[in-house]
């Protein structure tokens, strides 16, 4: 749904940390920034929870490392035991291997899949830009606007005074 | 007292860390278009005579393969005594290309190591298209690659009979599709903040669309960007353990039986040092190419080849280190079957194969002290050459001369592969190398934007005296 936005648009990346820092300490809320690579300090300025990408790693891989083991406990012990060479049917260390490689393939394909989900990327998914360039060589903070809690003015001003190249108001689904 | 504090980009110290590895200061639509050029360009005469020839190789390869599928693999020079040459020496040498890959995209991440941002793309490249030539190898040892379905436990209506568990060779299939598979996904995830890069600044078309499509919607969103580097830890963090296990498993195809020459608990940690070696030799020959044929040398600067010698100076050493550790083991053990496998590798038939490999793969990387060879384009040209030569025959000692010589000795013969397998071998060249050149063609072969932030890098410290 498209919703209207304050985007200012920043050459150096450097004053668009200052610029989240100082918009944050006046209690604007930043509805998220762009920027054509990930700026260190950002997290912190804009106040960004850690991922929680890690429990999904975890669960997965978990999940990947019981099935792994008691599917080849089954297949090995109770389902058709294989007379080869001698060793015995439960050979649990011959099954750590394969234990091991599942656990890492459900673990990663889990946590990509997962962060595609959250995220929002998905084939034929169209991008919206906040602002021209921010694949490429500009940063911009978009703030939602909200009539009753939002004094365009202050928010203008802020931004402007922190070095934003240009300020604009924009109608669009972000 | 100390006060330490994070950098932010803000700070010009370091903006110097990030940029040092790369030739001046350009902007960064600079650097976008730096890569993107290539993309854009008509391919120049360099590239169409490699390709040309990639794709001649690639032609002789399918006609071996087609001919020995339709006849059988008894075209190969194997016999009854050995029943690996030529088909498991390549597996295992393109196995242990593509490790150098994951080293420079998974550990070096892990480690910080920011020199790897200019070239761990086109590294992961090779290492997905060495895993697809390694993977074609056992395919067509098969014989019938069509029932190749019958490696994986499906339930079947042969009782259902499963696979065995047991076996090194089964960890194999396992151990290669999920490096394969999660290569794949850290490569292409990656980049998908490039496609965005690059379907921004593409007109409306064809290419615009594709690259849209790829993009999956990107936008730049920084909380994106904070999950992004999280997710990228994580498949680092996964693929550290993955390419380690991969060919310590591939060395137990050898190891866990009890031939004299394999049967060694050296193998694992040999094999892998031996994989990361041969894999920075081939990284070393392709960017030295790729940086001419696509100059690039602004950006895979003299810099990177040297950080890449050291390691394979590192490496290399390793790998003569156990060389000499087999024979002194060899000799320690008193099992005069062992002693006398490698007595016979440095002095049999096949000695030449042995000590053409150690003056590859143990000397010739010692010249990588000199700072004045690790600085000479050329030299590390040959080098990488020679690395790549030495450490297959490498894998042909290790299997071979094992084989042909082992307990018993009316059953000891020669072994000497036929035009097909050669011609296999060729043709596995000319995949991995046709994959490798149109990928510097359509894809962008440097990370944009690892490039831009040396984004792999940690907030460094700065000493501040309060």
């Amino acid at each position: 749904m498209p919703r209207e936005y304050l985007v200012a648009t920043f050459v150096e990346p450097d004053a668009l940390v200052n610029a989240v820092t100082m918009i944050r300490a006046h209690g604007f809320k930043i509805y998220d920034v762009y920027a054509p690579c990930p700026v260190h300090g950002l997290d912190e300025a804009m106040g960004l929870r850690r991922s929680r990408l890690p429990y999904v790693t975890l669960c997965a891989a978990a999940v990947g490392l019981v099935a792994a083991m008691s599917f080849q406990f089954y297949a090995a012990v109770f389902d058709w035991s294989l007379n080869v060479g001698g060793k015995p049917d439960n050979s649990t260390l011959a099954f750590v291997p394969i234990t091991f490689e599942i656990a890492v393939l459900a673990g990663g394909l889990a946590t990509a899949a997962a962060f595609l989900l959250r995220s929002g990327l998905c084939p034929g998914v169209t991008a919206t830009l906040a602002a021209p360039r921010v694949t490429d060589d500009r940063f911009a903070i978009a703030l939602r606007w909200r009539t009753n809690v939002f004094d365009t003015g202050e928010a203008r001003r802020l931004l402007h005074d922190s070095g934003a190249s240009e300020v604009r108001q924009i109608v669009c689904d972000l | 007292m100390r006060v330490y504090e994070p950098l932010t980009l803000a700070d010009p110290a370091r903006r110097f860390q990030l940029r040092r590895w790369i030739e001046g200061d350009p902007p960064l639509s600079q650097i976008t278009d730096d890569v993107a050029r290539p993309l854009n360009a008509s391919p120049g005469k360099g590239w169409c005579a490699c390709f040309a020839a990639a794709l001649t190789a690639l032609a002789v390869g399918i006609g071996c393969v087609w001919y020995q599928i339709a006849t059988g693999i008894g075209v190969w020079g194997l016999n009854k005594t050995v029943g690996w040459g030529f088909d498991i020496t390549n597996f295992v040498f393109w196995v242990g290309i593509g490790h150098a890959g994951t080293l420079i995209s998974a550990i070096l991440l892990l480690l910080r190591q920011q020199w790897r941002t200019s070239i761990n793309r086109s590294a992961e490249a090779m290492t997905i298209f060495a895993v697809m030539c390694a993977g074609m190898f056992p395919l067509i040892h098969m014989g019938r690659p069509w029932l190749a379905f019958y490696v994986l436990p499906y339930p079947n209506s042969r009782g259902p009979l499963w696979v065995n568990f047991r076996s090194p060779l089964l960890w194999d299939v396992f151990a290669l599709n999920t490096y394969l598979t999660i290569s794949l996904v850290f490569w292409y995830v990656g980049m998908i903040p490039d496609f965005a890069t690059l379907r921004d600044r593409a007109s409306a078309g064809v290419k615009k669309s594709i690259y849209g499509i790829l993009s999956l919607g990107w936008n730049g969103s920084h909380r994106t960007w904070s999950r992004y580097e999280t997710l990228s830890m994580i498949l680092a963090g996964l693929a550290t353990p993955l390419v380690i296990s991969v060919h310590s498993i591939v060395s137990m195809d050898f190891a866990t039986s009890i031939l004299p020459g394999w049967h060694t608990t050296l193998f694992p940690p040999y094999f892998v040092a031996g994989a990361v070696y041969s894999g920075f030799g081939m990284v070393m020959t392709l960017l030295i190419l790729t940086r001419t044929l696509m100059h690039l040398e602004r950006y895979i600067t003299h810099r990177h080849l040297d950080a890449m010698a050291k390691v394979m100076l590192l490496t290399g050493s390793i790998v003569g280190l156990s060389y000499g550790t087999e024979l002194y083991v060899a000799w320690l053990s008193g099992n005069p079957y062992e002693q006398a496998v490698f007595y016979g590798r440095a002095t049999g038939p096949y000695a030449w194969c042995f000590w053409t490999m150690v003056a590859c793969n143990a000397l010739a990387p010692q010249v990588l002290w000199s700072r004045r060879v690790r600085s000479h384009i050329s030299a590390l040209f040959v080098l990488s050459i020679l690395v790549n030569v030495g450490m297959w025959l490498e894998r042909f000692v290790i299997i071979v001369t094992s084989l042909h010589r082992s307990y018993l000795p009316s059953s000891w013969v020669m072994y000497r592969p036929t035009m097909i397998e050669v011609g296999t071998l060729i043709g596995s060249f000319g995949l991995f190398f046709t994959c490798f050149l149109l990928f510097i063609r359509l894809l962008p072969m440097i990370a944009i934007w690892e490039v831009k932030t040396g984004a792999s890098a940690e907030p460094h410290e700065v000493v501040r005296h309060a």
